[in-house]
């Protein structure tokens, strides 16, 4: 019952990556349950079973694409950013400067920031829009890790993911909530 | 500056993955090498560090909800005298 619950929420959403509509997501859902029952015998312990349910999910999604004849391309979901710079290039010295490629100016410490201001409201909701915005496969790495405390390899094969991709994305995600968060955080009280 | 040292703009790159233990050991070396004389990466590091952190506190809210949201529907209840 709490497994079905938890999952839920993720699950629709990654399924909705690979679907056009939720109405179809919904459905998604509905046949991957079916799946785990029905496989549930075969389940061997390798992997977690949320791990394992998500799995067959996603299989079930990308099937359920496909005879929709929709072609979600990776570079779609994982976003085009994956290369940009994960800090503002204006905090490093150039090329020209003796010390090219370090700070310019150090940045600020967070470490002063009263606790209350990191766990109130306004941070949570700057945090939950900078990952709304995320592209959606990023959005759900950063989820799966960061919100719900998932390992890599347990996300790694939830959303059948290589190792690298995993981190890849992970990182611009992590970088992208940052720098959404420091304006905030950094404003003078 | 040696030769194969780490600049801040490389270092912020890879804070991720150290703190996912995920660089591999010599660039680790690396990496802990330049922290350790740095600030400014130290900083940043623990700004990643702080972001995580408080991305961990979203799940706390999701709950936190799911119980209000049960507290009032055990309420609601309640007051139809069922």
């Amino acid at each position: 019952m709490d497994l079905v619950d938890g999952l839920r929420p993720a699950m629709l959403r990654i399924a909705r990556m690979y679907v056009s509509s939720v109405a179809v997501a919904e459905e998604v859902v509905q046949d991957a349950w079916v799946g785990v029952l029905r496989g549930l015998d075969g389940f061997e312990g390798r992997s977690s079973l949320r791990t394992w349910i998500l799995r067959i999910l996603v299989n079930v999604a990308k099937t359920r694409g496909v005879r929709e004849g929709r072609s979600v391309p990776f570079a779609s979901l994982a976003g085009d950013d994956l290369d940009r710079p994960s800090w503002d290039p204006s905090a490093f010295l150039g090329p020209e400067a003796e010390w090219a490629g370090h700070w310019s100016t150090f940045p600020p410490s967070w470490a002063t920031i009263p606790e209350d201001r990191l766990l109130s409201a306004e941070t949570r909701r700057l945090v939950a829009s900078a990952i709304e915005a995320l592209p959606p496969m990023q959005a759900e790495v950063i989820r799966l890790r960061d919100v719900l405390g998932w390992s890599s390899e347990e996300v790694r094969n939830a959303l059948d993911l290589s190792e690298t991709n995993q981190r890849v994305l992970l990182h611009r995600a992590r970088a992208k909530v940052r720098q959404a968060l420091a304006p905030y955080l950094e404003r003078a009280t | 500056m040696s030769e194969n040292a780490i600049t801040c703009r490389e270092m912020v790159e890879l804070m991720s993955d150290y703190l996912d233990g995920a660089l591999p050991a010599p660039e680790r070396v690396r990496f802990e090498t330049h922290l350790a004389g740095c600030t400014g990466c130290a900083n940043a590091l623990d700004q990643l560090r702080t972001t995580i952190r408080v991305a961990a506190d979203l799940r706390e809210e999701r709950l936190a909800d799911e119980q209000r949201e049960l507290l009032r529907a055990v309420f609601r209840d309640w007051r139809r005298g069922g």
